[in-house]
């Protein structure tokens, strides 16, 4: 049995007021409408970042008993990994709809720290805190820095990765710099350096803001209203949580993730219409498009280097303005399913990808953490 | 850097040799595979019987970021952490000293130094060969 969405929706992005469960229940509650479902057919949940049960509470918030629950905690790739477990429950007929849902108040309520939050019990609280590295903003910017030494790149390329954002971004009016005018590569090298060689505007938003997709066979689907986005593949990997556990900052997880995703849907990079990639840092993009096989070890720098990944170019990258311009609510990874799901079905204005029929959305989690790929398309 | 680093019962030898500014990678007994940081089994084969064994202090900068926001108060930047690939292998975060923060690239030569703790354990820390 193959699983599709048959709905998805935002929650109030930007600065709400809201509460974590105000913008989760806005998500469900929008998604579901989107679906032509509701709550009473909810009978799967999954969702992040809530609290120390994060699918129960959710569950116990909404009215919910569902028979299937995922919570797995992997950040921003986590949502991904959903998808992946929401077609497993369904195919094995645990469940037949489930809400992949999140919210986040980060932005209202000031509770991101540039530290991060390391617990006394794990190693790194030993081995790494000691040296005060911004988390995760210090492993992204080594990653960088051994970048640019490595394959003789500048930080002009890093900026290329904010200033295409930016130009979707203006024509999102959801986003959060819709209105902000152009961003340049001189405006980016010269915002204040937060951990070399990544400035801030080299980093995601922190926002509020939240989202929701409803999965169902594709079969069910079929008889909603909307038109149905398939899961063609995805593929995982998971490889440390420590800025020393990986020993090779070139060589992330979505190296394997991506070729697991394109394995299991039996398709190249060069199907891919229209690509939703985490943008935590721009240094994430480059990395990213690397690992799913969109160009060679090295070559990214150059990929988007002619505004290849702007509007209007030969590979339209995430297209919402992503977490750089558009949104980032701490955990950004569905909000990538959703701005996939939308291309697909045509809904996007004038960020609209003309004929998009396969689109991928790659989560990324922690320090390169967690990686997760989802491969999607249009039911034709 | 810190005022108060916690310690465990695997990681004990690691920090009680930091006393004497030795620094020390695990060893496993049954593969030879060194690691850091310390843990209760080998990552190479699985193996539970590990012991420390000093190093040349000598290694290498795999890469680095020159931090210019504090995450916590009491430390006062610009400062440099890096990940410094061991001779030996295994790769430490840590800090790079004694230079101009802009003074530093990857794959430069680096050696150990000491930055005493209040507890008379030290942290390692790296400066230009
Ligand atoms: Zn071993």
């Amino acid at each position: 049995m193959t699983a599709a969405i048959a709905g998805a929706a935002e929650s109030d992005l930007g600065v709400t007021g809201k509460s974590v469960l105000a913008l989760q229940s806005q998500a469900v509650t929008r998604a579901l409408a989107d679906a032509g479902l509701t709550l009473r057919d909810v009978d799967g949940l999954a969702t992040a970042g809530v609290s120390r049960f994060p699918a129960a509470q959710v569950a116990d918030y909404l009215g919910l008993r569902p028979a299937w629950t995922d919570s797995t905690s992997a950040g921003g790739s986590a949502f991904e990994m959903y998808v992946a477990r929401a077609a497993q429950a369904i195919d094995a007929g645990q469940c037949s709809t489930v809400v992949i849902s999140y919210g986040s108040n980060q932005r209202s309520a000031r509770s991101r720290s540039l530290g991060g939050a390391v617990e006394p019990h794990v190693p790194e609280a030993q081995f790494e805190a000691p040296y005060g590295p911004l988390y995760p903003i210090s492993y992204y910017a080594m990653a960088a820095q051994r970048y640019l030494h490595a394959y003789g790149a500048e930080r002009e390329h890093l900026a290329e990765v904010a200033v295409a954002a930016r130009e979707w971004a203006l024509r999102n009016p959801a986003a959060y710099r819709y209105g902000a005018g152009p961003l340049t590569v001189d405006a980016v090298l010269g915002a204040p350096m937060v951990s070399s060689p990544l400035t801030a505007a080299d980093c995601c938003l922190v926002t509020d803001g939240g989202g929701a997709v409803v999965l169902t066979s594709l079969d069910r689907a079929r008889d909603l209203p909307r038109p149905p986005v398939v899961v063609l593949g995805y593929g995982e990997s998971t490889t440390h949580t420590s800025m020393t556990g990986d020993d090779d900052l070139l060589r992330p997880g979505s190296f394997a993730s991506g070729r697991r995703a394109f394995a299991m849907a039996g398709l190249r990079p060069a199907d891919v219409d229209v690509a939703q990639l985490y943008d935590s840092f721009t240094i994430t993009v480059l990395l990213t498009l690397e690992g799913l096989g969109f160009c060679g070890r090295g070559e990214a720098a150059a990929f988007v280097g002619d505004g290849r990944t702007r509007p209007g170019g030969a590979f339209p990258l995430n297209t919402s303005g992503g977490g750089l311009s558009y949104n980032h609510p701490g955990q950004f990874g569905v909000l990538l399913l959703v701005e996939a799901v939308r291309q697909l079905r045509g809904e996007c204005g004038d960020r609209q990808v003309q004929g998009a029929e396969t689109a991928l959305a790659h989560g990324t989690g922690g320090v390169f953490s967690t990686h997760a790929t989802v491969l999607l398309g249009a039911d034709r | 850097m810190n005022e108060e680093i916690p310690v465990d019962g695997v990681t004990r030898p690691w920090w009680e040799a930091t006393r004497e500014r030795r620094l020390t990678v695990q060893r496993c007994l049954e593969c030879g595979h060194r690691q850091h940081y310390p843990r209760a089994l080998c990552t190479g084969c699985g193996g539970t019987a590990l012991d420390f064994t000093d190093v040349s202090g000598r290694g290498t900068v795999d890469s680095f970021t020159v931090v210019h926001r504090a995450p916590r108060p009491g430390l006062e930047t610009p400062y440099v952490v890096a990940r410094v690939r061991l001779a030996e292998g295994p790769i430490l975060l840590t800090r790079l000293v004694g230079a101009d923060p802009s003074a530093w690239t990857c794959d430069e030569p680096v050696r150990v130094a000491w930055r005493p703790l209040p507890d008379g354990r030290h942290l390692p820390v790296f400066a230009k060969e």
